[in-house]
């Protein structure tokens, strides 16, 4: 089992073995249901398909009721599709909890960032802007847009105003901490996308799994 | 959910011998466990708490002293284990809870008075009888 869903706590600072203290990001682990076996024969890959959340019966569409129903499960907020390891079986009813995450050093944690509206260039893309002083008039503007009869128009995905945030965000390679079994919480060294009680996706980190593999 | 969560991992990383109260404007020496290799030895450091900040397990103080002249200031975590000892050596009188204007003074005007000395000074500094020392000091 590659990851399982939770949900963002908020920040607070641990202490480790050394006495050093760690800025942590506290997520709560599941738990999750499993609501689909996809197999190789039928569907094409191997993996499962996992609720999180129960949700009222009269919220979900008919279509999904349905595959609640087949499942045997309650109805769920939110569905995702997990890649499975070697060996994995489970079948449509099962319950996990943060046991999938046992073994993991370290994690890339997936969530939708905080959504900032719309935004000027300068924080959205980092430009300088203008003077502030000496009779700035383009303070915060963006400048200029691009050359003039030649080409004749602005070059495709010039960056300008416009909305930022509430995109999905990857965090990668973060330390796992510590894995509480008793109130099923995840500690994760470093921050993590979204507000406090946004649902996340943590998977076992790509990039950490691959140095592993390569050193051994 | 949230509060709760929290709080128990809070509760797990405060110190099970909480340091001595002490206020802004103490003087405080500060026992810190360093380690050498396998070896453990204590540094004191002994200055001025100008701050405190945070809450909980992530509260910290900032001890601020003149090394050699120059202003040198640390925070500490306030529930760290690695800070063995906390003494506070005597008390200063402030009106604020940040001192961060002692940063622009030097010699003298960088000193804080003395809170049992202080006029109308209600606290009480450890081993000095409140009731004895307050009227003398008004007249």
């Amino acid at each position: 089992m590659q990851g399982i869903l939770g949900r963002k706590i908020g920040m607070t600072r641990v202490f480790d073995a050394e006495g050093h203290q760690l800025p942590v990001t506290v997520i709560e682990i599941g738990p999750c249901v499993v609501v689909q076996v996809k197999t190789k024969a039928v569907d094409g890959y191997e993996a499962i398909k996992v609720g999180f959340r129960e949700q009222k019966e009269s919220r979900v569409t008919g279509a999904l009721r349905g595959e609640f129903k087949k499942a045997g499960v309650a109805p769920q907020r939110l569905l995702r599709e997990f890649a499975l390891d070697a060996g994995d079986s489970f079948k449509a009813g099962d319950t996990l909890t943060e046991a999938v995450l046992n073994g993991f050093e370290y994690v890339d944690v997936t969530g939708i960032g905080k959504g900032r509206g719309f935004q000027g260039v300068v924080k959205r893309f980092q430009m300088s802007g203008g003077p502030m002083t000496h009779g700035g008039h383009s303070k915060r503007r963006i400048g200029s847009i691009g050359c003039r009869s030649y080409p004749g128009r602005v070059h495709k995905g010039k960056r300008m105003p416009g909305h930022m945030g509430n995109v999905v965000v990857t965090q990668k390679n973060l330390r796992v901490v510590q894995l509480r079994a008793d109130d099923h919480l995840l500690l994760v060294q470093g921050a993590i996308p979204g507000a406090a009680g946004g649902v996340v996706a943590i998977h076992k980190a790509k990039m950490a799994e691959k140095v592993k593999a390569k050193a051994t | 959910m949230i509060a709760k969560a929290l709080a128990r991992i809070h509760s797990e990383n405060t110190r099970k011998d909480p340091l001595p109260a002490f206020a802004i404007g103490d003087t405080v020496k500060v026992s810190v466990k360093i380690r050498e290799g396998a070896k453990e030895r204590l540094q004191a450091y002994e200055g001025i708490v100008i701050a405190r900040d945070g809450h909980a397990a992530t509260e910290t103080f900032t001890v601020r002293r003149l090394s050699h002249g120059v202003g040198v200031e640390r925070v500490f975590p306030l529930q760290s284990p690695n800070l063995a000892k906390l003494e506070v050596e005597s008390s200063g009188h402030t009106r604020r809870a940040k001192l961060y204007y002692l940063r622009d003074r030097t010699g003298k005007r960088a000193k804080l008075r003395n809170k049992a000395r202080a006029i109308g000074a209600k606290v009480l500094v450890p081993g000095s009888a409140p009731e004895a020392a307050a009227p003398t000091d008004k007249a």
